[in-house]
């Protein structure tokens, strides 16, 4: 008889790991990650610890568990995959502090406050209308959330128009709600959008590449075509450039952009710009 | 987006622990798996498994809207549907279809995302043996690739014990047909734990563990290759 209990770990990568050394690195659920722990005296031993919450944590090293991730306990779990992302707290890059995400490729949306998305309003119920932001339930949206809204001006809103707006309420127990003002009362963009144009769906990775405040292709697409563009963080983009052939051209681009090398893209846009 | 790799488990080098399963004669081996996920545009998440000649192809929608007779106040409700090759589905994939939905509930984080709905779609493609094990295996990799929140990663295995004793990992239709007892283990990623098990057949006690211990062992590999192809996967973007 073959003896069938071997030694598990050559092979299984399980097992605590550092954060620092993880970022940029695919992440999987279930793996468990370490956080340089700054505590110094006591644990020079091993430099690194299980990131504990309460007494142990200096207030001073504030971690932040972002999307992917979460607590139990004193440890942090990965819950989705994809590539392990960190950014430095603002006030200045100390020891182990900061915001850690799990960038993941994921088409569903889940509402989050504070986000811009693009809705399609399917019904208008007293005052308020029923908007479809591809979540798992429609966001509700007040007739009063308009730029200049009064209860005797209300804005001109039809079933299925398309609306870019912001959530104000949004967590997982209760029905989002949306609204098309900012906190001074201006539209400051948001609103119903016009007529014509186009609106498609991406994977939300893409959108979120988008608008990364660096993004070359958005650089390289206004160079292109004269156009109007919206991108809404639940994965939907609106387009419309002058002529229905360079919207459709747009479109395909933006499309084809998440899977594409610098250089892929470099080409297709040169070869568009001399026809 | 698209992957496709055959990992030869009885071919793997460098683990050092590979030699007792090199003979897939003996049995003590698993059949060449490989997957493609992300290979549907309308499901949130998809995916494809193939084990020697089983495949299963699946499609994973959720978090989304849920129906009133079936929402749960604090938690997702999860539905397994899986549907035969031909005809209409029986008792066994109503049967299966529980055992699926029992493990992927073990996993999933359901309380994170209330009132709604995630629902698993899995179309039978081929069968040729270790059909559940196939099933679950792909059932993961479409839920990681939906992005619904795990608290580990799981895979099926499957082992039957033919009439003398000897035991065969991951067998074929043939295989299965002629055993006295087919076990099939789901486990999970971080400590190789036991989410379910479902037994058909003659075993002891000892035989069970036995099976237990090669599942887990043979679970590593599977858990390496769902690495190896997510690592891929998101390589190229």
């Amino acid at each position: 008889m073959h003896c069938w209990i071997m030694a598990a770990s050559p092979i299984s990568s399980s097992g605590p790991r550092v954060a620092r050394t993880m970022l940029g690195q695919v992440v999987l659920p279930g793996e468990e990650l370490l956080l340089p722990d700054s505590a110094g005296p006591g644990t020079e031993g091993s430099a690194e610890q299980t990131l504990r919450l309460g007494a142990v944590v200096r207030p001073r090293t504030r971690v932040v568990c972002g999307p992917g991730l979460r607590r139990c306990g004193d440890r942090l779990l990965v819950t989705k995959c994809g590539r392990l992302r960190h950014k430095e707290p603002s006030g200045g890059g100390s020891g182990g502090g900061g915001v850690y995400w799990v960038d993941s490729q994921q088409k569903r949306y889940v509402p989050v406050k504070g986000d811009h998305v693009i809705g399609i309003v399917t019904a208008k119920s007293g005052d308020l209308f029923k908007v479809d932001v591809g979540g798992s339930e429609p966001a509700s949206l007040s007739y009063l959330a308009f730029e200049g809204a009064t209860k005797r001006n209300r804005p001109n809103v039809q079933v299925g128009d398309l609306i870019y707006g912001q959530f104000v309420v949004a967590n997982k127990d209760m029905e989002p709600e949306m609204v098309c003002i900012d906190s001074n009362g201006r539209a400051n963009g948001m609103g119903v959008i016009g007529q014509d144009g186009l609106l498609f769906k991406v994977t939300l990775g893409l959108i979120r590449k988008l608008l990364a405040p660096d993004c070359e292709i958005i650089q390289e697409i206004g160079k292109l075509y004269p156009l109007e563009i919206v991108f809404g963080m639940n994965g939907r983009i609106w387009v419309k450039a002058r002529t229905i052939q360079q919207t459709l051209i747009l479109a395909n681009v933006l499309e084809a952009c998440e899977h594409m090398t610098t250089e892929q893209r470099k080409q297709i846009f040169s070869r568009l710009s001399e026809s | 987006m698209e992957m496709e790799m055959e990992l030869g488990t009885s071919t793997g080098a460098g683990s050092g622990t590979d030699a007792d399963l090199s003979p897939r004669g003996s049995g003590c081996s698993l059949r060449h798996f490989a997957c493609e996920q992300n290979l549907l545009s309308r499901p949130d998440g998809s995916a494809s498994f193939l084990q020697g000649d089983t495949s299963v192809l699946v499609g994973v929608y959720g978090p989304a809207e849920v129906k009133v007779s079936k929402e749960i106040f604090n938690k997702a409700t999860l539905e397994v549907i899986l549907k035969p090759k031909i005809g209409l589905p029986g008792v066994a994939e109503k049967s299966r279809e529980r055992l699926i939905r029992t493990t992927c509930e073990a996993v999933v984080l359901g309380t994170l995302h209330p009132r709604t709905s995630i629902t698993v779609v899995l179309q039978i493609v081929s069968d040729a043996g270790s059909l559940l094990a196939c099933c679950l295996n792909a059932a993961c990799l479409a839920l990681v690739d939906a992005g619904v929140p795990l608290r580990a990663l799981f895979c099926g295995v499957t082992c039957a014990l033919d009439l003398d004793g000897g035991l065969v990992l991951d067998p074929t239709a043939k295989q299965e047909k002629e055993a006295r007892a087919i076990l099939t283990f789901a486990l999970d990623s971080t400590e190789q734990k036991l989410l379910m098990s479902t037994t058909k057949g003659l075993y002891s006690v000892a035989e069970f563990q036995q099976c237990l211990a090669a599942a887990q062992h043979a679970s590593l590999h599977i858990f390496r290759f769902y690495r190896d192809s997510l690592q891929r996967r998101y390589s190229k973007s």
